[in-house]
């Protein structure tokens, strides 16, 4: 296999990972977030498993294997749980037409790869263009997580700047095992911690639209 | 070996301090900290002298503070030299305070911070890196600060904390910035690395505002001289003594330090700024300190005024480097450090004076004091002494300094730069306006303290201090006569001090000069000789009193005393402290002080009594710290919305920050 193939082999995983953001910010209903959440995940996990392939880093493989059983998986699983539980497969609202948001991410990737490519110009290329379109990843989890109103899609607007950050991580060669387990862990433990809040904030206020959360502040916001 | 020494004291003071937090607060246990303290100020006055005289520099290096930097101390000679200041003012105020500290109404509150605050001035002095500075800086703020609320019952004590607090915190946060900026970019946080740094000449410059900022606003240069006329009368005597006459001097080390050792190269254009800042403050300092009627405020504004000469010499320095004239430059500094050497003693002495006349009577309002020159006659003495002294009269100290920073100013000749040709006799000028001033603040506030009647019934029921708090102003008062008599010797134990801010140039050996004379430039030019005039004062003195005793007449005739007309034996008939100072207030105080007084005359028939009312406005607090409130204040309550925002605004804002920095690292590369 020639190394032409296997960067773009690495470029179509990683370029497939902010085509997949993309339709997360798209998606509109929970079942549709939630299954390209999923993919997202999937996606992540092929990236990696890639990458521990043509930099035989045998750990990567493991950080492959943490991704496809917790990201995609494991809670994708919990999260329809908590969806079935709470009774939400309505449509949801948005701040931001989808328009405008599918607009403003395009921007935030050119921003990425703009800002990426001219400082990474000694290192080689894969590692630059995981680079940019991690960050690119990142970028669109943070829109999403700003332009969602339902609790829910903002936990999954943050786990998908997660992988994000993991994309960027084994890209460029560095993260040891002991941070990624560490960070796989920790993002577990925030999931957990949503969930929980979740369902107390529905105990309180009957929904989960954050809105609720700011009206019963009574202040300015 | 001595800075090893000079920092096991500055622990052992912490220590003592940390001690006193557990100690009781009865009389065995303040004699214990505060002869502790005193001990200890004895030791390290011995260790500064001692370095001081062979001139070691001595480093060390500790693996604390910064990572890559560690806590380094240096002692060198100017070091030394303010080590000594602090010490020696150290013992004298520890000395009073064992007499002092006795009546002190919540020892609690003063006990510990008394040492700490010692041990922080120690650690200042010796900081030979930016972590080590900023850190023992603040820790000396904070310990002052506490001193200074240590008697939170009226709104003033409360008001002075509040006000220091805010001034120390813009001191030091001007500090940081100016570090930061001599560090660079690489982040060499020891001064050895900030000397050696290359910079550009505005950097520099940019740099020496902050240190300014920073260390001016500790020693009180106008116009950052606000908090101090309120802060150092409201902590206990012994510790205004403290603050007065040592903290302003630790001070003006820093800015010596920082200026013209760490920076080195100072644009010369620094020199003319800080003398006008530094005549401002003399003049301005005695106006306000004139028309005083609180005894220790009338102090505090009299350090203002001290502070404004030695930074006028400070300047003047730098002038003379800038042109090339290192001897002048080293003619003005020796002015200085000499001046903080006297005015280290003479200011703590009134201070101390100040506290025994408020121990006496409770009072420290002199309107209503007066007539103490008979219960507490050694007291008087004392403070006539300090009074002359810091009136800069032959032969005390004052004198001394003051003549230097004048041989000084009448170099300026030498510089060809013409607009400090003429800026400097201006100067001159108006030094010997404040000189003058300074005079007239103190003939008011020793007249109107110790002479005449008791204008109050705790005037009259004044007595004499214990022996202890004599013992401090005698201790202090025997240096305001040595230091002006014999001079010669502790300007040769300057030398090493200067040499590090010159360069290397000093004044000329004054200790083989015959006579004992002073010689600062050239015999034909100009020279004092202290024992002479004291000879001769004492002479001339010994023959009037010899005169008037023998060949006057022997009858002592006794007859009423005069009584301004009035037959009332009222006190309070007698020449006021307003009253001695309304001709120089209807002189200065309509520009100074924007001030207008007020007549209200009763109609004929109304037995209501006539009102003169004064009213002054400090412009500084109008025109300057007013409208910086005031724009403080009102971005405040703009920025409050932000304290109350949805999660998702900040996420919006944390969003737009990280965005906005993306765009900015994309366009600028």
């Amino acid at each position: 296999m020639t190394d032409a193939l296997a960067f773009d082999i690495a470029h179509l995983l990683a370029g497939g990972m902010v085509l997949v953001s993309f339709m997360l910010l798209y998606q509109d209903r929970m079942n549709g977030i939630l299954n390209a959440f999923t993919l997202h995940a999937l996606v992540l996990a092929a990236a990696v498993a890639w990458q521990a392939h043509i930099q035989s880093a045998p750990h990567l493989y493991l950080t492959a294997v943490i991704a496809l059983g917790f990201k995609a998986i494991v809670i994708p699983l919990a999260l329809r749980q908590i969806v079935q539980r709470l009774g939400i497969h309505r449509e949801i609202e948005k701040v931001v037409g989808v328009g405008l948001t599918m607009l403003a991410g395009l921007g935030l990737t050119a921003l990425a790869i703009l800002v990426v490519l001219p400082v990474t110009g000694g290192a080689d290329a894969v590692a630059r263009e995981d680079l940019a379109f991690s960050l690119a990843v990142v970028l669109l989890g943070l829109l999403m997580m700003i332009t969602r109103r339902n609790a829910v899609s903002q936990i999954v607007g943050f786990m998908s700047l997660e992988n994000g950050l993991i994309l960027g991580a084994t890209g460029a060669r560095g993260m040891p095992l002991v941070v990624e387990v560490s960070v796989a862990f920790s993002v577990l433990i925030a999931f957990i911690v949503f969930g929980v809040f979740l369902f107390r904030i529905r105990e309180r206020f009957d929904t989960v639209d954050v809105q609720a959360l700011d009206r019963f502040r009574g202040d300015r916001g | 070996m001595m800075l090893v020494s000079v920092l096991l004291l500055a622990v052992a003071f912490l220590a003592l301090g940390t001690g006193a937090l557990a100690a009781g607060t009865q009389p065995p246990w303040t004699v214990a900290v505060y002869g502790g303290a005193l001990l200890l100020a004895v030791v390290g006055a011995l260790v500064a002298l001692a370095s001081l005289t062979t001139g070691t520099v001595d480093e060390v290096v500790l693996p604390l503070g910064l990572p890559r930097t560690g806590l380094r101390f240096r002692l060198d000679g100017l070091a030394a030299f303010f080590l000594l200041v602090l010490d020696l003012g150290a013992v004298v105020a520890c000395l009073f305070a064992l007499g002092y500290g006795r009546h002190e109404p919540r020892p609690r509150r003063v006990l510990p911070f008394v040492p700490a605050f010692l041990g922080a001035m120690h650690l200042v002095l010796v900081a030979d890196d930016a972590f080590a500075f900023l850190f023992t800086w603040e820790l000396m703020s904070l310990c002052s600060w506490a001193l200074v609320v240590s008697r939170p019952d009226t709104a003033e004590n409360a008001r002075a904390g509040y006000v220091y607090l805010v001034m120390a915190g813009l001191g030091t946060a001007a500090l940081l910035l100016a570090m930061g900026i001599l560090a660079g970019s690489d982040g060499g946080y020891a001064f050895a690395e900030m000397r050696a740094a290359e910079r550009e000449p505005w950097l520099a410059a940019v740099a020496v505002g902050l240190i300014l900022v920073g260390t001016g606003s500790k020693a009180g240069l106008v116009p950052l001289h606000a908090w101090l006329p309120l802060a150092h009368p409201a902590a206990p005597s012994h510790v205004s003594a403290l603050m007065s006459g040592v903290m302003t001097k630790v001070a003006v080390y820093a800015a010596l330090r920082l200026i013209l050792d760490v920076i080195g190269e100072v644009a010369w254009w620094w020199g003319p700024v800080l003398m006008l800042l530094g005549a401002a403050s003399a003049v301005l300092g005695l106006l306000h300190a004139i028309l005083e009627t609180d005894l220790k405020r009338l102090l505090a504004y009299s350090t203002v005024e001290n502070i404004g000469v030695i930074f006028t010499a400070f300047g003047l320095a730098i002038a003379f480097r800038g042109a090339g004239l290192q001897t002048g430059a080293a003619l003005a500094l020796t002015a200085a450090l000499l001046h903080v050497l006297n005015h280290a003693f003479f200011k703590s002495l009134l201070f101390m004076g100040a506290g025994a006349v408020l121990e006496a009577t409770g009072e420290r309002d002199m309107e209503r004091l007066g007539g103490l020159i008979h219960a507490m006659p050694l007291t008087a003495a004392a403070m006539l002494l300090g009074s002359a002294a810091i009136s800069a009269l032959p032969p005390l100290n004052g004198f001394v300094s003051e003549w230097l920073l004048f041989q000084a100013i009448l170099q300026s000749p030498a510089v060809d730069v013409w607009a400090l040709r003429f800026l400097t006799p201006a100067v001159g000028a108006l030094l010997a306006l404040a000189a003058a001033l300074a005079a007239a603040c103190f003939v008011r506030a020793y007249g109107i303290v110790f002479l005449g009647r008791p204008r109050s019934p705790a005037a009259a029921a004044g007595h004499e201090v214990d022996r202890w708090s004599l013992a401090g102003l005698g201790a202090a008062a025997l240096p305001c006569v040595l230091l002006g008599v014999f001079p010669g010797p502790v300007i040769d134990l300057l030398a090493p001090a200067v040499a590090t801010l010159t360069g290397g140039a000093t004044l000329a050996t004054q200790g083989g000069q015959g006579w004992l004379s002073l010689v600062p430039v050239d015999p034909a030019h100009s020279s004092y000789n202290g024992l002479i005039l004291l000879t001769f004062i004492l002479v001339s003195g010994s023959l009037v009193a010899f005169a008037v005793h023998r060949l006057a007449s022997h009858r002592v005739a006794r007859g009423p005393i005069w009584d301004c007309g009035y037959p009332d034996p009222s006190p309070a008939t007698q020449y006021t402290a307003s009253s001695f100072g309304q001709p120089l207030r209807r002189v200065f105080g309509s520009v100074a002080f924007s001030a207008r007084e007020q007549v209200e005359m009763p109609a004929p028939g109304d037995l209501g009594p006539a009102r003169l009312e004064v009213h002054l406005r400090d412009h500084v607090w109008t025109m300057l710290y007013a409208p910086v409130a005031g724009v403080i204040d009102a971005l405040s309550e703009r920025l409050n919305v932000i304290q109350f925002l949805t999660i998702r605004r900040y996420l919006t804002m944390m969003f737009g920050a990280l965005v906005f920095l993306l765009v900015v690292v994309a366009v600028w590369r």
